[in-house]
């Protein structure tokens, strides 16, 4: 198996500093959120690679950083051994990029609602130029809609149905990764199966691989052949579902698997878990989750952890065996 | 039993639109007990939040009620007109949203908000008011309450935010709160904390609350019964691990079985076929059997039944029997 | 654009453009709404017979061949004391029939005003994608610009604009060139707030993720910002450009009636009425009286069907 993305010190830093005016009268200096920090992992082909966070955690940046919507401040994205940041080449630089595409999670946003289905989901083809003859008949038919919906405008659609036409247009271009932002986290239970049911028969049968970003551990268990979990811009924990999921390694993931609700917890008490997620703009030092670990020692505030592999486990944690 | 803190009866909502009377909640009736949690459940535009702003009083124009019963501690509240509307709802329900900063006034310091929702409610003194705010700020955790009762909202996250919320909703000790979705916006691991607090002060206070949410989760850990509903009338009612284990209408049914679970992986998805039909274009007879797999010519045309059948507790003619739904 | 085959069935569901506008909710409100039809019936009624003045008009006021000068002065609706002749509007000093000056003069009002709302829309358009899109030294630029144009007040930037044209035409062009100077002076007064609105919906949708899917497939920011973004950035462009096109047939009838307008061989409302009122003390009210009244139920109902559209394009308000 080969690797098909390779991600390399991977860091985005964001200026969030105020006007120029601002900064002089009230005397502060620039300010920076480093949104994504250092991360490094590898998805294979034909696979499901998932990461998890909660807001703030730099799912979302990683992602558009992917798929080139935002330049990465340092760190390498490599897709079949190009590096879309450095390559010098457009035209390699375009063949790469026709094999990524994006299904983002606002169904309501991400359509443009005076376009008809037709011209939305052949847009991708028309840019690169290619047959567009029934190619929207063909594509909305893949995904369970009717090819007479073509001819419609998004707003006759529900959630749903719409997000099945963000991932006809992103098969539109024959990729062979897609970055699905959240997927489903707008959506009703009963049609996010319909959705994650659809989006496993699309990888088997077009062999496409996934980077799935989401805040939802059952979706994450559902689809994924490996997880990378993130707090604060740091991929903490990397392992297979099976591990991280029956013995997880970071106190992070630990505390993440408690907290989330579950169907069958009935009248479950458990002491939820301690403060929140800190301000990156002024994150904790040493490890950025020490103020909220049950086991925090003196170390984890001095020290940022390296990534070590524990187990089946790749885990950021001076404490962790 | 007691009587129920809040008790509604065939209760309906509609709305007149430019192609005729859309119904988003039709003869909807559950009971909430003191110290009672009642999740409300249903996907959206299943009418869960609408039936909870019919009970406060919130309906939007030109939206109304126009059918049923609301009671609440024994009075009718339904037929209350301009003022005691507004008196009980701050005396009597309080309520809960899912984005924290739209229900704090942006203006004014948490602590003015708290106290002068007590002063209006309760025949206090200021200096009362100001020493109790500190009680209830502490009550819903937030860290040195007596130095933070001068700070404004934006200065608060989120989670603490809806803290703030949930103490102002209490504080005129209310015996009804309703939560709409109240941590929908929030990260899993805060979520965890408000839900905890919601039960633990549902214990404590005896405060009966509604808490209507999408999340089977949130509803199995926090609830005590359960009202799924589906197009604005209610599917099944019962015993919150009754209902979820083992789903007498197959509506809840479909739902629980396309959860996906983390304890487990499954191969697929057991996935209900089609949407929930828009509110204009409601099928005739049972609302569900366009996308029921056990459907027949009786749920096509004859109204629906009465809420529990004999012996189930689903609107449903035909429910899934214990031996059934294995 | 594309156009691919369809089977039959999929081709006869597919709604016209025409065909949408007559079932969508915009229309339904027009339907019901007094004001709005009301207004719009006046504005038809005054644009369909500025636009067949010549039909209309009883006589050809700007054809001396057509003129009397013993028609002069003649009251409304009586007949002349010298020729008999009887005019619904009366005439003015030259023996013009006042109803035919005021259909010519609706052309030139509703022409220069039209004609410098739809520049203005077009260079605010312009302006507002680039600032709104590009942000950062463009939108800067752009927005102080308009930031110092709006301290001054339009008509004086018009003002303004119209005495540099003037000082820079030759003075044998002059009286061809006033109409175009009228157009490129009130225009230039008025893109600020087209640019502002364009600008304000630009940074909203192009943060939406279908910008971002467009990004994505690599296409480039001019067809972003035409195909994608223009489109759903023009209803409150609508609005303004009707509000617009009722400031700017007043803007005109200002500057004219200021006598740095049109000029009296082509005049407009404001002309007209500049012209009348000379003759207001002397008791002739009708060559002042009649001009005014169009003028004013010209912007009033151009101004409302504004108002109107503004309410219910406004996803807010319903």
């Amino acid at each position: 198996m080969s690797a098909f993305v390779t991600v390399k010190g991977l860091t985005c830093v964001f200026d969030v500093s105020k006007p120029w005016l601002n900064r002089v009268l009230e005397r502060r200096g620039k300010a920076f959120l480093t949104a994504v920090s250092d991360v490094d992992f590898q998805v294979e082909e034909r696979t499901t690679y998932a990461l998890v966070g909660e807001s703030g955690s730099g799912k979302s940046t990683i992602g558009r950083m992917l798929v080139g919507l935002l330049r990465p401040s340092d760190g390498d994205v490599e897709i079949e051994g190009i590096n879309l940041a450095r390559e010098e080449d457009p035209a390699k630089v375009a063949s790469v990029r026709a094999k990524i595409q994006m299904i983002f999670q606002d169904p309501y946003a991400s359509l443009n609602p005076r376009w008809r289905v037709r011209d939305i989901i052949t847009e991708p083809v028309l840019t690169q130029g290619g047959d567009l003859e029934g190619l929207a008949e063909k594509l909305l038919q893949q995904v369970g809609l009717h090819p007479s919906d073509a001819g419609k405008f998004p707003h006759e659609f529900s959630g749903g149905q719409r997000q099945r036409i963000c991932i006809a247009r992103a098969l539109a271009s024959q990729p062979r990764l897609i970055v699905c932002d959240e997927p489903t986290s707008a959506l009703d239970v009963s049609v996010q199966a319909q959705v994650l049911n659809l989006m496993s028969d699309l990888k088997d049968e077009l062999g496409l691989t996934y980077l799935l970003i989401t805040h939802d551990l059952t979706v994450v268990r559902h689809m994924a052949d490996r997880i990378g979990v993130l707090y604060l811009g740091r991929l903490v924990e990397e392992a297979d579902p099976h591990s991280l999921f029956e013995t997880p390694k970071h106190p992070y993931t630990q505390m993440l698997l408690d907290a989330a609700p579950r169907v069958d917890g009935f009248g479950r008490e458990v002491p939820p878990p301690q403060g929140e997620i800190p301000d990156p703009i002024n994150p904790p030092s040493g490890c950025t989750f020490h103020p909220r670990c049950p086991i925090a020692t003196d170390i984890c505030r001095r020290e940022r952890p390296a990534t070590r592999k524990v187990g089946n486990a790749l885990v950021a944690c001076h404490l962790a065996e | 039993m007691t009587d129920p803190v809040l008790s509604i009866r065939d209760l309906c909502v509609e709305i007149p639109t430019r192609t005729g009377v859309v119904k988003p909640v039709d003869g909807v009736s559950y009971d909430i007990a003191k110290g009672e949690i009642l999740g409300v459940v249903g996907e959206s535009g299943a009418g869960k939040s609408m039936a909870g702003n019919a009970i406060i009083g919130l309906l939007n124009r030109p939206a109304h009620i126009s059918g049923g019963e609301i009671w609440l501690n024994g009075h009718r509240i339904d037929t209350l007109k301009g003022d005691r509307v507004r008196r009980l709802r701050g005396k009597e329900i309080g309520m809960v949203f899912q984005d924290p900063l739209t229900s704090l006034n942006p203006l004014l310091s948490i602590g003015d908000q708290l106290a002068e929702t007590m002063m209006t409610h309760l025949p206090i003194s200021r200096a009362e008011a100001h020493n109790r705010a500190i009680a209830a700020l502490k009550e819903v955790g937030i860290p040195g309450a007596a130095e933070r009762i001068g700070s404004y909202p934006h200065e608060f996250s989120g989670g603490m935010r809806q803290r703030v919320v949930i103490a102002l909703a209490l504080c005129a000790e209310p015996s009804l709160v309703i939560a709409d979705e109240p941590t929908t916006a929030l990260d899993v691991s805060v979520q965890a904390q408000i839900i905890s607090l919601l039960k633990q002060l549902c214990r404590e206070r005896g405060t009966a609350i509604m808490l209507i949410t999408h999340d089977m989760g949130v509803i199995a850990e926090a609830a005590d019964r359960v009202a799924v509903m589906y197009a604005g009338r209610l599917a099944e009612l019962g015993p919150v691990r009754d209902v979820l284990t083992q789903p007498q209408h197959p509506y809840t049914h479909g739902l629980m079985a396309s959860t996906p679970l983390a304890a487990q992986k499954q191969r697929r998805l057991h996935q209900i076929p089609g949407a929930m039909p828009r509110l204009d274009q409601m099928p005739e007879g049972c609302a569900f059997h366009p996308r029921c797999p056990h459907a027949q010519e009786k749920c096509r045309h004859a109204p629906l039944p009465a809420t529990a059948t004999a012996g189930g507790r689903a609107a449903c003619w035909f429910p899934l029997l214990a031996e059934a739904a294995q | 654009m594309t156009d691919a085959p369809l089977p039959a069935t999929a081709k006869a569901r597919e709604k016209g453009r025409w065909e949408r506008f007559r079932e969508s909710d915009f229309f339904y409100a027009f339907k019901r709404s007094p004001v709005a039809l009301v207004s719009f019936g006046v504005v038809s009624v005054l644009v369909l017979s500025a636009i067949f003045a010549p039909l209309i008009a009883p006589t050809n006021p700007f054809d001396p061949a057509s003129l009397d000068l013993m028609n002069g002065f003649t009251p409304p609706m009586e007949p002349n004391a010298f020729t008999g002749s009887s005019f619904l509007m009366g005439t003015d000093d030259q023996g013009r029939d006042v109803f035919s000056t005021i259909l010519y003069g609706m052309r030139i009002s509703l022409f220069v005003g039209a004609a410098a709302v739809l520049f203005a829309m077009v260079l605010g358009i312009v302006m507002g994608l680039i600032s709104g899109y590009f942000g950062g030294w463009a939108d800067t630029v752009i927005m102080r610009v308009a930031d110092v144009q709006l301290t001054f007040p339009s008509i004086l930037v018009a003002m303004l604009i119209f005495g540099i044209a003037k000082g820079v035409t030759p003075i044998e062009y002059r009286d061809q060139m006033a109409i175009w100077v009228l157009i490129l002076a009130i225009g230039l007064s008025d893109w600020v707030q087209f640019a502002r609105v364009v600008r304000g919906a630009t940074l909203v949708e192009k943060n939406k993720d279908y910008v971002a899917a467009a990004r994505l497939i690599g296409r480039s920011p001019w067809a972003i910002m035409t195909r994608h973004i223009l489109p759903n950035a023009l209803s409150p462009v609508l609005v303004i450009a009707t509000i617009s096109l009722a400031l700017a047939i007043i803007a005109e009838a200002t500057l004219s009636f200021l006598g740095v307008g049109a000029p009296p061989t082509q005049p407009s409302l404001g002309t007209l009425i500049r012209i009348g009122q000379g003759f207001l003390f002397s008791g002739e009210w009708w060559i002042l009286f009649f001009p005014a009244c169009t003028l004013l139920a010209l912007a009033l109902s151009v101004n409302m069907l504004g108002d109107w559209l503004r309410d219910a394009l406004n996803p807010r308000l319903r």
